[in-house]
């Protein structure tokens, strides 16, 4: 190709090369070129209504596809919109690639109309980021950015592109190979001293117990982390990130661990003497006051980041490499050796794995039930009987999030999409949409609380324009449920702003959009609901009111020890007492 | 305690900003930092002295933080290393003229040049190592007001591969060869 193209064409040429098929966006004045020439290139674009939905967009298409998703956005307040969703992204470890519009070069630093530091701004937002200020720099940018998202431990970048260089006109060369990174290397492979050493720590080990995170869903290593489980016949615990990467059928599962983790999770750190971590950071949400975080355990810590071994909690042997690479070789090992090396300890972790069933047992997550009103935990009960572990479920923030993450069981990783690291409010709407386009055809649920769905109102035009089939499924208690339930635990219970008053109608707001939608308030109410919902071809509104103070136990108080959990509600007194 | 890094960056806008980010957003305190370009103009060489808590649970942990970042080529840490450590000051002393012959000979016992001599004050330029420059700048108190400009730590990396005695025996052949050549 040596006729001359633009750069806008240039960066849609290079984008299609990458294999994108969507980009999530809103356009604005510095990115008009790009937007010409979206008008009638194969790309779609999809048209969101605020640019920070485009980012939490790109974040549930890549979250629920595993491939890289982008978002697009003009520059100024465009870019800073965007910024949310890519710290969420940097959080999680989530690969996307954000394009931006900056002013013409020759207004860089003159405080132009709609001008801001993009570049400054992210830097501490992104993995890597980009300046392109030479239209010949596109092609290669662009396939590094990709690299970059990809590689290793995943992450945002973001590619903020000049307007000179946008309507720029230059003879194309495709990039060809990727000229060498000098600074980003990653090491996938362990050598075989440090699987030998894991396999000795593995058989050595009285209560082993696994503590699987995100890692196992980026690197795709579900299969190997099942037979590593079975294999050393261990408990396995995840992350809020990790869900879904063992079946929550699996018997080996035993539940999230944590500050809302179950009981027999907790214990079970607690009492472990090898703590095998795979693609965990050891946050302060799972360990809760480290010095109490696994006491009796040496640890066996296995990620694809450096920086994360050793961060938190030392570990006694650290492996960096991909945790698919790192199982395979390992469970190579395991399989050799089970019948010789693993015969030594194996009465006593038949003797572990009974105690976990008895915490198991002895403190399951809650069934409530309530004739007259719904308990949010039996909403998440119907939830997952109606997606039998199969569907895609996206998340807001906060305690619908726990109970959802408690009750609702998944099948296989990429369904269970929420904001683990950031906690950011208004992510599940957004993100389910961009887990439906990436996943036509397949059910996709945005689970939300009252005040999370408030923040992502708009999309409900998204959504109502491209007759996405997402079903909406507010949690309503009138509260910002979780701040209101730590003001009543730990602020004597002064409720400040955190009653969300003024909700709408929910059917008159669902048929503003022009969807279909409708409120429960009982559980009779709430299965037709549900049923209404289900069979619907197209997007659904089901706005369920649940009881007001219900709260999300166990808890883990924040920089509590994670074996001292508060179980439940505080028993009535007796009078007297 | 004080880290020493050395770092080969590269040469591009913003790789400055983002290792100090890293430093920053961290929560290390930054001591001082020296960057310039090096023989390879697309590559910088950083000298970073950073304040850093004994209490973290991984020595190398600020390195490899500083590793993940895709500008940068190389790290060292150089806390414990033999390298050759070495920073510029400018000290401006004002002092009466009585003192002037005495301020002038303790400047030579450290080396340091005067590169500016006023009615009521000189201005000296002292290289060395930092516990050198603390001393001279603690004496010149003596004289009268100093105002002081540091550059900073600069450091370099004894290779560890090269025998010392043998590079400067082969040092001087060179220049040996190189005074016959030119007949000083």
């Amino acid at each position: 190709m040596s006729s001359l193209m633009s750069g806008s064409q240039i960066l849609l040429e290079s984008l299609a090369r990458e294999g994108v098929e969507m980009i999530f966006g809103y356009p604005g004045g510095v990115t008009l070129p790009i937007y010409d020439v979206l008008y009638d290139h194969p790309i779609r674009h999809v048209l969101v209504r605020h640019e920070e939905n485009a980012s939490f967009a790109a974040e549930g298409y890549a979250r629920a596809t595993g491939r890289v998703g982008v978002c697009m956005a003009t520059s100024g307040p465009g870019a800073t919109n965007l910024t949310t969703g890519l710290v969420d992204a940097l959080m999680d470890s989530i690969p996307i690639v954000a394009i931006t519009g900056q002013v013409p070069e020759h207004l860089i630093g003159r405080d132009a109309f709609q001008e801001a530091d993009t570049f400054g701004i992210t830097r501490a937002a992104t993995k890597h980021n980009y300046l392109v200020k030479q239209i010949d720099e596109i092609p290669q940018v662009i396939h590094e950015a990709f690299h970059v998202a990809g590689a290793g431990r995943p992450g945002p970048v973001l590619v903020d592109i000049t307007k000179n260089v946008l309507q720029g006109q230059t003879s194309y060369h495709p990039a060809g190979v990727l000229r060498p990174l000098r600074g980003f290397h990653v090491r996938l492979d362990p050598d075989n001293e440090e699987i030998e050493a894991a396999l000795q720590f593995l058989w050595a080990s009285e209560r082993p117990y696994i503590y699987a995170g995100g890692g196992v869903i980026s690197s795709a290593a579900s299969d190997e982390l099942r037979e590593f489980a079975e294999l050393l016949e261990a408990p396995l615990a995840h992350t809020v990130m990790g869900l879904g990467a063992l079946p929550s059928n699996h018997p080996n599962f035993i539940s999230m661990l944590g500050m809302h983790g179950s009981y027999a999770a907790n214990m079970g750190i607690t009492e472990t003497d090898a703590l095998i971590g795979l693609g965990v950071r050891f946050d302060d949400r799972v360990t809760g006051r480290l010095d109490a975080f696994a006491p009796k355990a040496r640890v066996l810590h296995v990620d694809i980041d450096p920086a994360e071994i050793n961060k938190n909690r030392r570990a006694d042997l650290g492996i960096v490499g991909d945790v698919k690479q790192v199982l395979r070789k390992l469970n190579t090992r395991l399989r050799e050796t089970k019948e010789s090396l693993g015969t030594h300890n194996r009465q006593k972790r038949a003797v572990w794995r009974a105690r976990i069933e008895g915490w198991k047992r002895e403190h399951p997550f809650a069934e409530v039930y309530d004739d007259n009103e719904i308990k949010p935990q039996y909403l998440m009960k119907k939830l997952d009987e109606a997606s039998g572990g199969e569907a895609i479920v996206s998340v807001d923030v906060g305690q619908h999030q726990m109970w959802a993450a408690q009750y609702i069981r998944f099948n296989r990783p990429r369904l269970w999409v929420n904001s683990g690291g950031l906690g950011a409010m208004g992510f599940g709407l957004p993100a389910a949409m961009g887990a439906q386009f990436g996943n036509p055809g397949k059910l996709v649920m945005a689970v939300v609380g009252d005040g999370g769905f408030m923040m992502s109102l708009p999309e409900l035009a998204t959504i109502s324009s491209h007759k996405l089939p997402v079903k909406i499924i507010v949690m309503n208690n009138g509260w910002l449920g979780m701040v209101r339930q730590w003001q009543e635990l730990f602020y004597n219970g002064r409720y400040s702003e955190v009653a969300m008053d003024a909700f709408p109608n929910c059917e008159l707001l669902a048929a503003a959009f022009g969807i279909r939608g409708r409120s429960v308030d009982n559980p009779a109410e709430l299965k037709t609901g549900l049923a209404e919902a289900l069979a619907e071809p197209g997007p659904f509104l089901l706005n369920v009111n649940v009881t007001r103070e219900e709260n999300v136990y166990p808890m883990v108080p924040a920089g509590g020890a994670v074996n001292e959990m508060i179980l439940g509600p505080p028993k009535p007194v007796a009078v007297g007492d | 305690m004080q880290q020493l890094i050395s770092l080969l960056v590269e040469n591009k806008p913003g790789a400055l900003m983002r290792v100090a980010g890293v430093l920053t957003s961290r929560g290390y305190n930054i001591d001082s930092l020296t960057v310039a370009k090096t023989l390879d103009p697309t590559l910088s060489n950083m000298t970073i002295v950073v304040n850093v808590e004994s209490s973290t649970h991984d020595e190398e942990l600020l390195i490899k933080q500083i590793k993940r970042l895709v500008d940068v080529v190389e790290v060292v840490d150089l806390t414990d290393s033999q390298a050759v450590t070495r920073e510029l000051a400018l000290i401006k002393v004002t002092v009466s003229p009585d003192m002037r012959p005495a301020l002038l000979k303790e400047a030579d016992i450290f080396r340091a040049r005067v590169v500016d001599a006023a009615a009521t004050s000189y201005t000296l330029e002292v290289t060395g190592a930092g516990e050198k420059l603390d001393a001279l700048i603690g004496l010149l108190h003596n004289y009268g007001e100093v105002e002081m400009i540091r550059s900073g730590a600069m450091a370099m990396g004894r290779s560890p591969k090269v025998d010392h005695r043998e590079a400067f025996a082969e040092a001087s052949r060179v220049s040996d060869k190189v005074r016959e050549t030119v007949k000083i």
